[in-house]
């Protein structure tokens, strides 16, 4: 399965469609489901191998842990459920039993960030990437569009140890063809500019492209970043991109603390310092909306890139 | 009979004595509740699982969760006695650089099949592994021992229920039920009972034995390898801190190490049978 660039299309369709895929190439591939398998379209793994799929119930601890215990007899462990819960109500288990022995457990939450929109805010998972990165060991992959999703879900079975793939309950325009490659812990230079670094993941990404059109229409040309991987953090493209631009704006789906903008901070605070704008909740939970009004509301919009990029660039005179 | 079970219980005073020791070196760690559970894991051990200490990642291995991890000691212990590590390691139990760590870690000591110590996560981990039995076809048991003070964790009838959806009779669970947590008594702190009447409403076929009588053991163990489409739990009534009389029943000795002296008298009631 491919996806037309321009279409529209939530990554947890792609996530389903592309672990059907993956279960027929790699035997070992088991999935464990918390009874929203319409809603993570992991239904469709179930219906084609039932024998190597597991419904254990709204009980997502029980689910990690059962995982768990399938990796530890050599299993690649898919485990579905939603980003809140899978990074809250089974966070020890992932710590203690998936993380601490480093297995092949990869979680692939749907509705990450603010994509389940109008369901509000015991559904939006906009802490998950700063649980999920602060524990030893973990990957933390978000992916921009449904080609993405395919290519880093199959790298994630391949990858050694645990990995969070982050999807989108909403859909997401298609940016990348499927000839694109992916490799984990790699960003992707989207588009080349020298006076901002926008380094954005998931479904901000399209967001910082229509940011960095807007721009261009006022002679700022701005450099955008895929950081689909936010850990382990692809430090080389950043500063390839801030030796030249000499400042960062992050856009992410989430927390402005310990995800995207906290990795690329801490990074650049020791390896490079420049100023850095980052575009994301800030001490706040959302509510519920409509996706496009949520981001405007909580400043977030392509406007609100923009903004932060023309402030970022401002902020490059007053330092140094 | 009488012989192997006379072996058993000479084999069990042993892995008190090194229970112990260990302890007593270590200055800290948990004895009660590693008492507690000497016979169940001498038997599981040396009656029971299909294990190999020279090959402690055999594929087709019987599997232990210790799901009430922090009592490592007495299953440290019994590994050292298998063969997979040296009895002199026993001495390096929660020391830094060492491979017993205060809780299994499943990666640094071998013989460990998981890690453990965050209470309440055994049961599940088992389901997993006895899940993949069943797909790979093979015929490896999963056995768990679960504290009593852990059945408090909601997630333990989480997997019971899942337990029971999924008919895992290659599963066996232990209850080591000696009625103290640490704060103190299951009445106390969480009243379990009915506990038999609990397992039975989840579904699993409940078996309740004296834990310190291996015949009743591994009667029971037989009992649970025979039955099919159901899983099995056994209510196994202990004392905790048995074997040495100033820990039996006492809720300190919980997550306490004796001194050199008690130490010495301790040993003493072991080997003598006080």
């Amino acid at each position: 399965m491919t996806y037309k660039t321009g279409d529209w299309i939530p990554t947890r369709d792609a996530y389903g469609e592309a672990l059907c895929e993956l279960g027929e190439k790699n035997k070992k591939v088991v999935v464990f489901e918390a009874d929203i398998s319409k809603s993570t379209r992991t239904n469709l793994f179930g219906k084609k191998f039932p024998e190597r799929y597991f419904n254990v119930g709204v009980a997502e601890q029980n689910e990690m842990a059962i995982a768990a215990g399938a990796a530890m007899c050599g299993k690649i462990s898919f485990v579905s459920t939603y980003a809140v819960f899978a990074s809250m109500r089974a966070c020890e288990q992932v710590r203690t039993f998936v993380a601490y022995p480093h297995l092949n457990v990869k979680i692939c939450p749907s509705h990450g960030g603010i994509t389940p929109a109008n369901d509000g805010v015991t559904h939006q998972g906009t802490e998950d990437l700063g649980i999920m990165r602060t524990i030893p060991g973990m990957t933390v992959l978000m992916p921009a569009d449904a080609n993405a999703t395919k290519k880093l879900l199959f790298a994630a079975a391949e990858w050694d140890g645990p990995v969070y793939l982050r999807l989108t309950r909403d859909s997401v325009p298609i940016i990348y063809d499927e000839k694109t490659d992916f490799t984990i812990g790699k960003g992707i230079l989207l588009r080349e500019g020298k006076d901002v670094t926008i380094i954005a993941l998931g479904d901000m990404v399209s967001k910082a492209l229509d940011a960095a059109n807007l721009l261009s229409t006022e002679e700022i040309s701005a450099e955008v970043i895929d950081m689909h991987t936010i850990k382990p953090l692809d430090g080389d493209i950043i500063l390839n991109s801030v030796k030249k631009t000499r400042t960062v704006v992050t856009v992410e789906d989430h927390q402005v603390e310990c995800g995207l903008g906290g990795a690329v901070s801490e990074f650049l605070g020791e390896n490079y310092p420049v100023p850095v704008r980052r575009i994301g909740f800030r001490n706040t939970f959302a509510e519920s909306g409509e996706y496009e009004l949520l981001l405007e509301k909580y400043g977030m919009s392509v406007k609100h890139i923009t903004a932060g990029c023309l402030n970022s660039i401002k902020m490059k005179g007053k330092i140094r | 009979m009488e012989k192997d079970i006379q072996f058993l219980k000479d084999t069990a005073k042993e892995l008190r004595k090194n229970i112990l020791k260990m302890v007593c070196a270590a200055c800290s760690g948990h004895p009660g509740g590693a008492l507690s559970a000497a016979e169940i894991i001498t038997a599981l051990y040396y009656g029971e699982m299909h294990v190999d200490p020279k090959n402690p990642q055999d594929p087709d291995r019987d599997r232990f969760i210790l799901s009430k991890g922090h009592t490592c000691p007495v299953l440290y212990s019994v590994l050292a006695m298998k063969g997979y590590f040296p009895l002199e390691e026993l001495q390096t139990l929660r020391k830094i650089n060492g491979r017993l760590q205060g809780h299994p870690d499943m990666n640094k000591t071998p013989g460990v099949d998981s890690t453990a110590g965050s209470l309440g996560n055994g049961l599940s981990i088992g389901i997993g592994m006895a899940l993949m039995a069943k797909l790979d076809k093979k015929s490896y048991r999963t056995y768990v021992l679960l504290g009593c003070g852990e059945l408090n964790e909601g997630l333990i009838w989480e997997a019971a229920m899942a337990a029971a959806k999924f008919k895992i009779d290659n599963l066996l669970a232990i209850v080591d039920y000696n009625r103290l947590q640490l704060d103190g008594t299951n009445d106390e702190v969480m009243p379990l009972e009915p506990l038999a009447d609990k397992w039975k409403a989840f579904n699993w076929n409940v078996i309740t034995i004296d834990g310190h009588d291996f015949n009743q053991i591994l009667g029971a163990f037989r009992k649970a390898g025979e039955t099919v489409n159901q899983p099995t739990v056994i209510i196994a009534n202990t004392v905790k801190g048995k074997g040495v009389s100033f820990m039996e029943n006492k809720v300190d000795w919980h997550g306490k190490a004796p001194n050199k002296e008690q130490l010495e008298t301790a040993l003493r009631e072991i080997e003598n049978d006080i």
